[in-house]
């Protein structure tokens, strides 16, 4: 349980990322958590809710508001994914969610510098933020200063696997190199944007027009935790589909069943060219917050009700 | 069966006819990738450690492990004896099985002894155990010398530090979790 104290804190961080938003001429909004269909993912397993899914996250439902003319959202909301308990996993956990029409990868991962500087000035009183522009988490001191390092995925797995990324995958060691050789490494001193993941792995995010083995996607880390997942918005309905229905096939195979989003693929020819990100709001208090386990920044822990 | 999404700190698991104990664990998983299970455990039999990472689909064996309330009798040579108070079925541990429990281990004491199948392979002391004091300094009281505690061999022969008014012939209570002095017993 958190004290008075972490509580306050807590709610601080939420208006400071809710007054970013809202000062940039952002909407607010706070799309349904029980959802008859979700995005097929293999490797997220959702809650059930009567008929319905508690939702693993807002995309579906914002990209609607989106393609219904909405030029710039965010949503601050709870998720839910079965299974998922660690130091960095709730099976419960806030996520902070935002659109922007127009926009790509490349402008989000500016803006993201933008909101972590805005909100650190604008919190006091943080164990781990040590100055405005500095965090110190576990030992690690990160300067926020930007511009931030931006390293792509198959950097990443030269410089610290040794390995390439076609290798990897060739394995089916992607997850695992990633995980324990890479994201150790990664935003020790300041914080590392990893992007063009390959596009096996970005089934929601634009293909490069540079490069046609990676997708518009990226991943910022701040002290070797992985802290938002963002992307060049897929537009396109029939390549939409067509990658739905591998993830689908895929799951079948896996014993898992699925459906095919059909509301959101007719919607989203409307969209036009977006970017959005998700960011965990709990993992970015415990960094502030100088805390070790995720659990710890929860007003109440699932382990205490 | 268990699969990896019961794996966790202390949890008991069968690998290739063995039982294991998960001593450290660590849930992972990269964003949209898949969940990874990295864990480093313990052969509850050899001591041999070792890391391994799983995933969602892997399963194991649940081990067939009992424990059972059972008295110390004997040492004999590297054998030591243990009785079920119930069925007076006599099986025996060695020395390296018992490693660091020998330090608290005396005649007649209750010991919960786990098995694995019908093959002994570990036991748990009681949490706390009053041992006699066999040599310990005597205390000179008025001692100034500011010494908060002395060390004193007990019964065992296992060494503690205590505080410095426990003489030779006292019984104390020892944690046998952490071999630290819990206090002097009356009798």
């Amino acid at each position: 349980m958190l004290s008075p104290t972490g509580l306050r804190q807590r709610s601080d961080l939420l208006q400071a990322i809710r007054s970013f938003f809202l000062e940039r001429d952002y909407i607010e909004v706070d799309t349904p958590l029980r959802l008859p269909v979700l995005i097929p993912e293999s490797h997220l397993i959702p809650f059930t809710s009567g008929d319905c899914f508690l939702h693993t996250s807002p995309e579906i439902c914002m990209k609607r508001l989106l393609a219904g003319g909405c030029e710039r959202i965010f949503q601050i909301c709870h998720c839910f994914r079965q299974e998922e308990c660690g130091r960095l996993h709730q099976a419960e956990f806030t996520m902070l969610e935002w659109y922007h029409r127009g926009w790509d990868y490349l402008d989000l991962m500016r803006q993201c510098e933008e909101l972590i500087g805005w909100v650190a000035r604008r919190l006091s009183g943080f164990a781990g933020l040590i100055e405005e522009d500095r965090l110190c988490w576990q030992g690690d001191r990160v300067a926020l200063t930007p511009p931030w390092e931006r390293l792509t995925v198959e950097e990443a797995f030269q410089r610290y696997a040794g390995v390439s990324v076609r290798d990897a995958l060739c394995a089916d060691r992607f997850d695992e190199i990633l995980v324990t050789a890479i994201e150790p490494n990664l935003g020790r001193t300041r914080p590392v944007f990893l992007y063009d993941y390959p596009v096996e792995l970005g089934s929601l995010a634009r293909g490069s027009r540079n490069n046609p083995l990676v997708a518009e996607r990226f991943e910022l880390y701040i002290a070797g935790i992985e802290l938002a997942n963002g992307f060049s918005e897929l537009a396109d309905p029939q390549e939409q589909r067509q990658r739905f229905q591998r993830t689908i096939e895929q799951m079948q195979r896996e014993g898992k069943t699925a459906r095919m989003p059909e509301k959101l693929l007719i919607e989203l020819g409307r969209m036009g060219e977006a970017a959005g990100i998700a960011l965990g709001v709990d993992r970015l208090c415990m960094l502030l917050m100088g805390l070790d386990d995720i659990a710890r920044t929860k007003p109440l822990n699932f382990s205490e009700l | 069966m268990y699969t990896a999404s019961d794996l966790r700190k202390g949890l008991k698991i069968q690998i290739d006819g063995e039982p294991y104990i998960v001593t450290e664990f660590d849930f992972s998983k990269p964003g949209k990738g898949q969940a990874l299970y990295r864990t480093k455990m313990r052969n509850m039999i050899t001591g041999v450690q070792f890391t391994q990472t799983y995933r969602s689909n892997d399963k194991f064996d649940r081990p067939n492990l009992e424990e059972r309330k059972m008295q110390f009798l004997y040492a004999q040579d590297n054998e030591y004896h243990f009785m079920d108070t119930s069925s007076y079925e006599q099986i025996f541990l060695t020395k390296e099985q018992l490693a660091d429990g020998l330090n608290f281990l005396i005649d007649n004491m209750e010991v919960e002894v786990l098995f694995f199948g019908d093959r002994a392979i570990d036991i748990t002391l009681p949490t706390f155990v009053n041992l006699e004091v066999t040599v310990a300094d005597p205390w000179a009281k008025g001692d100034t010398s500011g010494s908060d505690t002395k060390p004193v061999t007990v019964q065992t022969g296992f060494q503690l530090q205590v505080p410095p008014f426990v003489e030779q012939g006292d019984k104390i209570q020892i944690d046998t979790r952490t071999g630290t002095y819990i206090t002097r017993v009356k009798e």
